[in-house]
């Protein structure tokens, strides 16, 4: 519990607590894999297993998917746009970007949300299938992920604004890119090893 | 709902939980109030954030726990013993091993490990406390909520009867309805919240905090322990959470993962709860194996044979105890070549195991050994836990295993390891480091007395099960066939034999509060790692000025060099946490909302949830940065507590 402060480096990085904030992310997000591997794991097992409701092949859009792909790939863009203007300590602009990263973050979930009550009418739903337990399972996770995210960054924006950049609040505003950066990723997988080959399989 | 189905009724023996339970909280509260000690409970104890009161609170709740799970296991025995008197029926039966299994293993062994590790670890490294106070804090209180709900479920709902494995279809919604499977699911979940959490921060302590010039092969062998230890709960808890999750999905909200209908695989849960369970098993026992190495070095007064190969022996049983869950259901019929896999990577736990074993005797040799208390369980824990070890490659052998599978030849050969590991691990670290705790020893002859009862009563209750269990006695059955009788009432007087042991133990708790000298010096047994550098009581920020360190056996190289933890010339304002009633208040209303969720009472555990997201929202908030401790204050509890 060191008070002291160093003079140079990115601000976040300065006070011991923050590199040990940061040291303590890096282990969570360890944790993070394994959670969505573990997901990825029993939704691999079950894949095919879909009784009487329809087959994955027969209800995936690329068009939908593309779109949710790209919303946030490009948010994760401008995310990392918003953190190099806090190394700048360009507050508005830091903002700004976070501001509209969310937004992507937004519409992603809106589409999902769509798509889910579009399978859901279909007769795809958690309680129909193995397999479609473990898609709703695996893809809510994250949307679930999605979601405290973007209320998370909402707080860390309000604390920003009132308060500028310190090492506290620095350090908060990289560890939620750290996070949304991990949310990219996963869905990434997701993209590929559900919806691709739920495609052609 | 009517009250009939909220109360567990029509059982003699849960009215009478029920009454012990209203006047223990009766009488809680009224000396509470009588002598005015709810300001102080709450100010001292409910808002700490001081590693060293919270590992305290973790070992008094495993002590409870073992008190818990030890009635348990004394009521199964008595039913073995006299399997015709009708004490417990099958349900009730079923209710009770199932309840003895997860309280023993979640709520027991991990919390007073984790205790011990709360207080030792940050000592031992020359820090002031955790990395993260405050998450240190929320853990506890996740634990603690965690196993109040789950031993709620005895009087309120009914209690899991599926076994601690739970296994699915038994345990999903169509063969096990009711609330009593979700009290298995929800207490585990909220406390596996704070085992994970804990594995982080202690992870981010060790690496961060150590003491300037302590490398990482210069740390003492609990720590390292630990921070193994920790690897494996960031790595195997996440599983759990998952596997416990897809169930409440499963049960809660209808879906088909492990179900007979909708093409669900019910062995999936088999899989995911062993490859969480059996790193798990590593989780309690490698602790357990740092803490009878500090004793054995201690105690035979000699420097630690082998540190290096110690340490690497346990990395590697880290890796390997995620590569062999299969194991536990060879007889699922994954065929030949998978289970000769796992037969295999099962047997070569045995190699870094042995080398521990064979580390610990090469330290005791040719010293000259102190009887002590602590050291009387490290010496148990050897020849004890090497029974259980060879009998568990004897399981490991996938084709002799189908006459081994779910027998008592099983039960044996685990509480043999978590017996003989972990349980003797507890008393001996907690009577090893008993003095650091609490200012004074534990009575050594009370100390001796009880671990012959435990020990003895240990093997006259465990050695007969290997046999009646080659005889074919199955686990889990509440009655048995004549054959197996005699062994059955030999098990059952030794279970009572460990009772009068723990019941010992107890005793000596309070008289040796009574009656033990208080310690004068920090340095209790002639120490050797820096946790004895510290006064005695430690003061709450623990090393006034933190030592450098470049050796192994820190304190022992300070001792010769005349040095302290206290250098007038170098004292500088120390930081410190602030104590706050967030994390209570938090884990109390998650508790909430968890207690809902086990009724189905989906609009009120979706307010709990609310509620405790409003308190992270409040916390993200708070910018309390804690406060210092001035020099001049320093100095004056160091001289106190110093006698200077």
């Amino acid at each position: 519990m060191s008070a002291h402060e160093l003079k140079s480096g990115p601000l976040e990085y300065r006070t011991q607590e923050g590199q040990m904030s940061i040291l303590g992310f890096w282990i969570f997000l360890a944790a993070e894999i394994v959670l969505f591997s573990t997901l990825f794991a029993t939704y691999a097992v079950l894949f095919g297993r879909t009784a009487d409701a329809p087959a994955p092949g027969e209800l995936f859009e690329i068009e939908t998917v593309l779109i949710m792909t790209f919303l946030l790939l490009i948010s994760s863009f401008t995310c990392g746009i918003a953190v190099h203007n806090m190394r700048k300590g360009a507050v508005k602009a830091f903002i700004t970007w976070m501001v509209i990263t969310l937004l992507l973050g937004l519409g992603f979930l809106g589409f999902e949300i769509y798509e889910f009550v579009h399978y859901a009418h279909e007769g795809a739903t958690l309680q129909s299938a193995a397999y479609w337990s473990a898609f709703f399972t695996l893809a809510g996770t994250h949307g679930l992920h999605v979601t405290l995210g973007i209320g998370w960054a909402t707080m860390i924006l309000i604390q920003v604004a009132k308060r500028g950049f310190t090492p506290m609040t620095s350090r908060k505003g990289f560890i939620i890119s750290l996070y949304w950066h991990f949310l990219d990723v996963v869905w990434i997988f997701i993209f590929t090893s559900v919806y691709l080959i739920g495609m052609v399989v | 709902m009517k009250l009939d189905e909220f109360f567990v009724t029509g059982e003699p023996l849960i009215y009478a939980g029920m009454v012990s339970i209203v006047l223990v909280s009766s009488a809680v509260i009224f000396l509470l109030t009588y002598f005015k000690r709810w300001g102080w409970l709450w100010r001292e104890w409910l808002t700490t954030v001081d590693h060293k009161k919270i590992g305290i609170m973790y070992i008094l709740s495993a002590l409870a726990m073992l008190f818990r799970g030890g009635m348990d296991a004394l009521m199964m025995r008595v039913q073995l013993a006299f399997p015709d008197m009708n004490f417990l029926n099958a349900q009730h039966y079923d209710e009770i091993f199932t309840t003895h299994g997860t309280v023993m293993i979640i709520f027991m062994a991990m919390p007073f490990l984790i205790g011990l590790m709360n207080i030792i670890v940050p000592l031992q490294i020359g820090a002031r406390d955790f990395a993260f106070p405050f998450v240190n804090a929320l853990s506890f209180w996740s634990f603690f909520f965690g196993a109040m709900l789950f031993n709620i479920s005895f009087v309120i709902g009914g209690s899991p009867d599926a076994g601690w494995t739970s296994y699915t279809p038994l345990a999903g919604a169509a063969m096990s309805p009711g609330p009593g499977q979700n009290f298995y699911l929800m207490g585990l979940q909220l406390s596996g919240i704070g085992t994970l959490a804990t594995g982080i921060n202690l992870m981010v302590t060790i690496l961060k905090m150590r003491a300037p010039g302590m490398k990482m092969f210069q740390m003492p062998i609990f720590t390292w322990s630990t921070l193994v230890t920790c690897f494996i709960i960031v790595f195997a808890f996440p599983i759990l959470t998952v596997a416990l999750a897809l169930m409440t999905i499963d049960r809660i909200f209808g879906a088909q993962f492990f179900t007979l209908t909708g093409e669900g695989l019910p062995m999936m849960w088999a899989n995911l709860f062993w490859m969480w369970g059996h790193p798990e098993v590593y989780i309690v026992i490698l602790p357990a194996f740092g803490i009878f190495s500090e004793v054995i070095a201690t105690f035979a007064r000699k420097r630690l044979f082998g540190y290096n190969a110690m340490v690497w022996s346990m990395i590697l049983i880290a890796g390997l105890s995620f590569l062999v869950w299969v194991h536990h259901f060879f007889t699922m019929g994954a065929g030949a070549f998978v289970n000769s896999v796992f037969s295999v990577s099962t047997m070569l736990i045995a190699v870094p195991t042995g080398v521990k074993i064979f580390n610990w005797l090469a330290t005791l040799y040719k010293s000259k050994i102190e009887f002590t208390t602590p050291m009387m369980w490290a010496l148990a824990f050897i020849p004890s836990f090497v029974i259980g070890g060879v009998t568990g490659v004897m399981l490991g052998m996938a084709a002799a295993d189908y006459q081994f599978h779910n027998s008592y030849f099983l039960i044996a050969h685990f509480h043999y390891v978590l017996i003989a590991g972990t349980v003797f691990a507890c008393f001996a670290g907690l009577e090893y480091w008993y003095p650091k705790m609490f200012g004074h020893k534990l009575n050594e002859r009370f100390g001796k007395l009880s671990f012959w009862l435990f020990v003895i009563g240990f093997h006259v209750t465990f050695f007969p099960q290997y046999f009646v269990g080659l005889d074919g006695m199955p686990r889990r059955v509440f009655t048995i066939i004549p054959e197996w009788m005699p062994l059955n009432v030999i098990s059952t007087v030794g279970a009572f034999g460990m009772g009068l042991g723990f019941a010992v133990f107890c005793y000596n708790i309070y008289y040796s509060y009574r009656n033990s000298k208080r310690e004068e010096t920090g340095d209790s047994w002639n120490g050797r790692t820096l946790e004895w550098a510290t006064p005695t009581p430690v003061p709450f920020y623990n090393f006034a000025t933190v030592p450098h360190v470049d050796k192994y056996d820190a304190f022992l190289a300070m001792k010769e060099k005349g040095e302290t933890t206290y250098d007038e010339d170098k004292l500088e304002p120390i930081h410190m946490p602030s104590y706050t009633g967030k994390p209570i208040i938090m884990m109390a209303i998650l508790a909430f909302a968890s207690f809902a969720l086990v009724f189905e009472w989906i609009t009120l555990a979706v307010i709990g949830l609310i509620g405790t997201l409003i308190m992270m929202v409040i916390r993200s908030f708070d910018y309390d940065e804690g406060y210092h401790v001035e020099v001049e204050e320093i100095k004056r509890i160091e001289r106190k507590a110093r006698r200077l």
